[in-house]
């Protein structure tokens, strides 16, 4: 299990860097330059090399992401050019909203996606299953952005159960939290759903056919933990595998649905960081977005050594 | 365990007419409903086996045994149809809701597949699926269901069975797992197994094996064994008694030994014509031509007459399962005394 769980964590290493290695060099390749945009339009030749100098922009890009790399190891992912400020101070403030979102939209998904499934996969053709199927059709081709503004539209406008925009973290109270944080996890986490829903349903229509299932039938256990339980187990796992896709999914669409939300996260942040072409947030946002997609992956990968004994002993 | 058959004793091919009858079927139908109605797939299946006893279901593929079983287990499909009367132990249970039905299985009904590897659960432990059955079943505490599972693995004869518990069936070999199915089938006392080719996917040296153990667990626990076979040797050395079926009916039934060595309808011995026999100088087998019909495309009358020999124009009305010579035969011109 041990040996299981450190494979993956050296797999995942490429998860971190290979991201941090384009942005970086995306950041240097693109128009723009943060000494000019800091100084504005009056300044003059030598006042913008002076400040590339002192940023250390005028050195060879390689050695300048060895100086940032030599960064992340000592945790100093140098100061924001323009809050003037250490990036290890902002990332926190605007992370956990981010975080919590995908959170709350993982969960959602997987909640609405294995319920949904199941419902639909035991009363297969039935009116009831016909009815999710559409549904999830329906739901996989919303634009997050869209259903965001159609949630507002409907929630928050005309039925006033929530507010339109804003965030409270979860220490302002539970409810208070949930009011800001439902309607944008709902909105990003829909699609995902939709797409559960489905392979949940061909996930468990699957597992009923197995031998193993009428095994279970054929030893006289009730219904309710045959299902529930024997072919839950095995029918869940490709939800699971999805779940893992979907959090890397949610965290690049939570850019769009915290900018419509008004929620101060990390997507919002790095939009503006670029447009500032701040290169140290930007680089360290990109870091903070691609751990988080690590660890995700990693307890997903857990679940599924729990869920499958067969991988634990690869 | 020797690796071959155990050999019976003379009297043990005879039937045990003072036993009990544990399982009676009488005129068996099932159906399966689908967009046009009702596909026919099995037609009048009558045979009984008493306590102790072993009755062989033999056919070819395709022929309806594995869902006649699946009949009597009260697992079959959802859109099945079934007619005729099921009775276990003078109880009828053919009309009993499917819960009802659910709760005899485990308990006065075991089954065993014939492919242990999917036929167990890929991620559960052995002995989690042993001991929710025997929980559920008998009502007993974790503790004593585990310790019971324990047992009944030593019984069918697994080593270190403690540790084979916390196993999953991906690590045990093919013997093994179909060790750890008959322990699962007989774990809560049924007085009737049912299994369907258990050894048709096991290694040749290895079916012996198997066989032996189920010989073993049948005298042990006295139990009513329905045996579901294509093989005509099995069907000769383990079971007192054959019911062979073709295309979804009954063609002939009888005792093994009758059945076997002096079949009567042309179908029997077509199916024992087609297997190689050690000793009576063929050089050639004879196989039946042509396939079995396809559900829905069974002819009107006698359901082998395309294939027969023998046929001739009053096999196009359906003949009735009568005595001819020592065995039931569904048949106009039946092998009389032809060995």
């Amino acid at each position: 299990m041990l040996r299981y769980l450190g494979k993956r964590f050296l797999l995942i290493l490429p998860t971190i860097f290979v991201p941090l290695i384009l942005v970086f060099l995306l950041l240097r390749l693109s128009p723009g330059d943060p000494a000019g945009m800091m100084l504005g339009d009056q300044a003059t030749a030598e006042q913008i090399a002076a400040l590339r100098t002192q940023l250390g922009l005028d050195q060879p890009i390689w050695v300048q992401f060895l100086l940032w790399l030599k960064g992340i190891v000592t945790l100093d992912l140098g100061n924001s050019i323009f809050f003037r400020e250490p990036v290890m101070q902002i990332i926190p403030r605007y992370a956990g909203v981010t975080i919590m979102l995908t959170l709350v939209a993982l969960t959602l998904a997987v909640v609405i996606g294995i319920t949904m499934g199941l419902l639909s996969a035991m009363n297969r053709n039935k009116p009831i299953d016909r009815g999710v199927v559409t549904t999830a059709v329906l739901g996989i081709s919303l634009p997050e952005f869209w259903f965001a503004l159609l949630l507002i539209f409907v929630f928050a406008v005309t039925l006033r159960w929530f507010p339109v925009a804003g965030y409270n973290p979860p220490s302002a109270g539970l409810v208070a939290f949930a009011s800001t944080i439902f309607l944008p996890a709902l909105a990003l986490g829909v699609r995902q759903s939709a797409l559960m829903t489905r392979m949940m349903r061909s996930s468990m229509l699957d597992v009923l056919n197995e031998p193993y299932i009428t095994t279970a039938r054929a030893q006289g256990l009730p219904e309710s933990k045959v299902i529930g339980q024997y072919a839950m187990r095995t029918a869940a796992m490709p939800v699971v595998t999805v779940a893992g896709l979907s959090a890397g999914y949610m965290l690049g669409g939570a850019v769009a649905i915290e900018i419509i939300f008004a929620l101060p996260g990390l997507g919002r942040m790095l939009v503006e960081a670029v447009g500032r072409r701040d290169y140290p947030l930007v680089e360290g946002g990109v870091l903070t977005i691609s751990l988080v997609l690590a660890v995700l992956n990693l307890a997903i990968d857990l679940i599924y050594a729990i869920l499958d004994p067969r991988i634990r002993y690869q | 365990m020797s690796a071959h058959l155990t050999p019976l004793p003379a009297d043990h091919l005879s039937p045990v007419p003072q036993a009990p009858t544990v399982l009676d079927v009488d005129n068996l139908s099932l159906s399966l409903r689908n967009a046009d109605g009702l596909l026919p797939i099995v037609t009048d299946v009558s045979f009984s086996i008493r306590q102790g006893e072993a009755v062989a279901l033999v056919g070819e593929s395709g022929c309806g045994k594995s869902i006649t079983a699946s009949a009597i287990m009260g697992i079959a499909p959802e859109n099945a149809v079934i007619g005729g009367t099921i009775t276990l132990n003078g109880k009828v249970i053919s009309s009993l809701s499917p819960r009802d039905r659910r709760r005899l299985c485990g308990r006065h009904m075991g089954f065993i597949f014939q492919e242990p590897m999917t036929a167990l659960h890929p991620t559960l432990s052995i002995g989690r699926q042993m001991t929710d059955t025997l929980r559920h079943n008998l009502g007993l505490s974790h503790a004593e269901a585990t310790n019971r599972a324990a047992e009944l693995l030593d019984r069918v004869g697994i080593p270190r069975a403690r540790d084979i518990l916390k196993g999953y069936v991906h690590e045990l070999s093919g013997g093994m797992r179909q060790r750890v199915m008959i322990a699962l089938a007989i774990s809560c006392g049924p007085s009737l197994i049912i299994a369907d080719e258990p050894t048709t996917a096991l290694d040749v040296t290895i079916q012996a094996q198997v066989l032996d153990l189920l010989e073993d667990m049948r005298r042990e626990f006295n139990l009513a064994m329905l045996f579901i076979t294509h093989d005509l040797e099995v069907v000769g050395d383990f079971c007192e008694k054959a019911v062979v079926m073709y295309a979804g009916d009954v063609v002939e039934r009888g005792l093994s030994a009758d059945v076997v060595n002096a079949p009567t309808h042309p179908y029997a011995r077509g199916l024992i014509d087609a297997v190689p026999a050690h000793d009576d100088g063929r050089t050639r087998l004879t196989p039946i031509l042509g396939t079995v019909p396809p559900v829905g495309q069974w002819p009107e009358g006698c359901r082998f007459a395309p294939r027969c020999t023998r046929a001739d124009a009053q096999c196009q009305t359906r003949p009735a399962l009568e005595r001819h010579g020592q065995t039931d035969a569904r048949c106009w011109h039946p092998l009389e005394g032809i060995q």
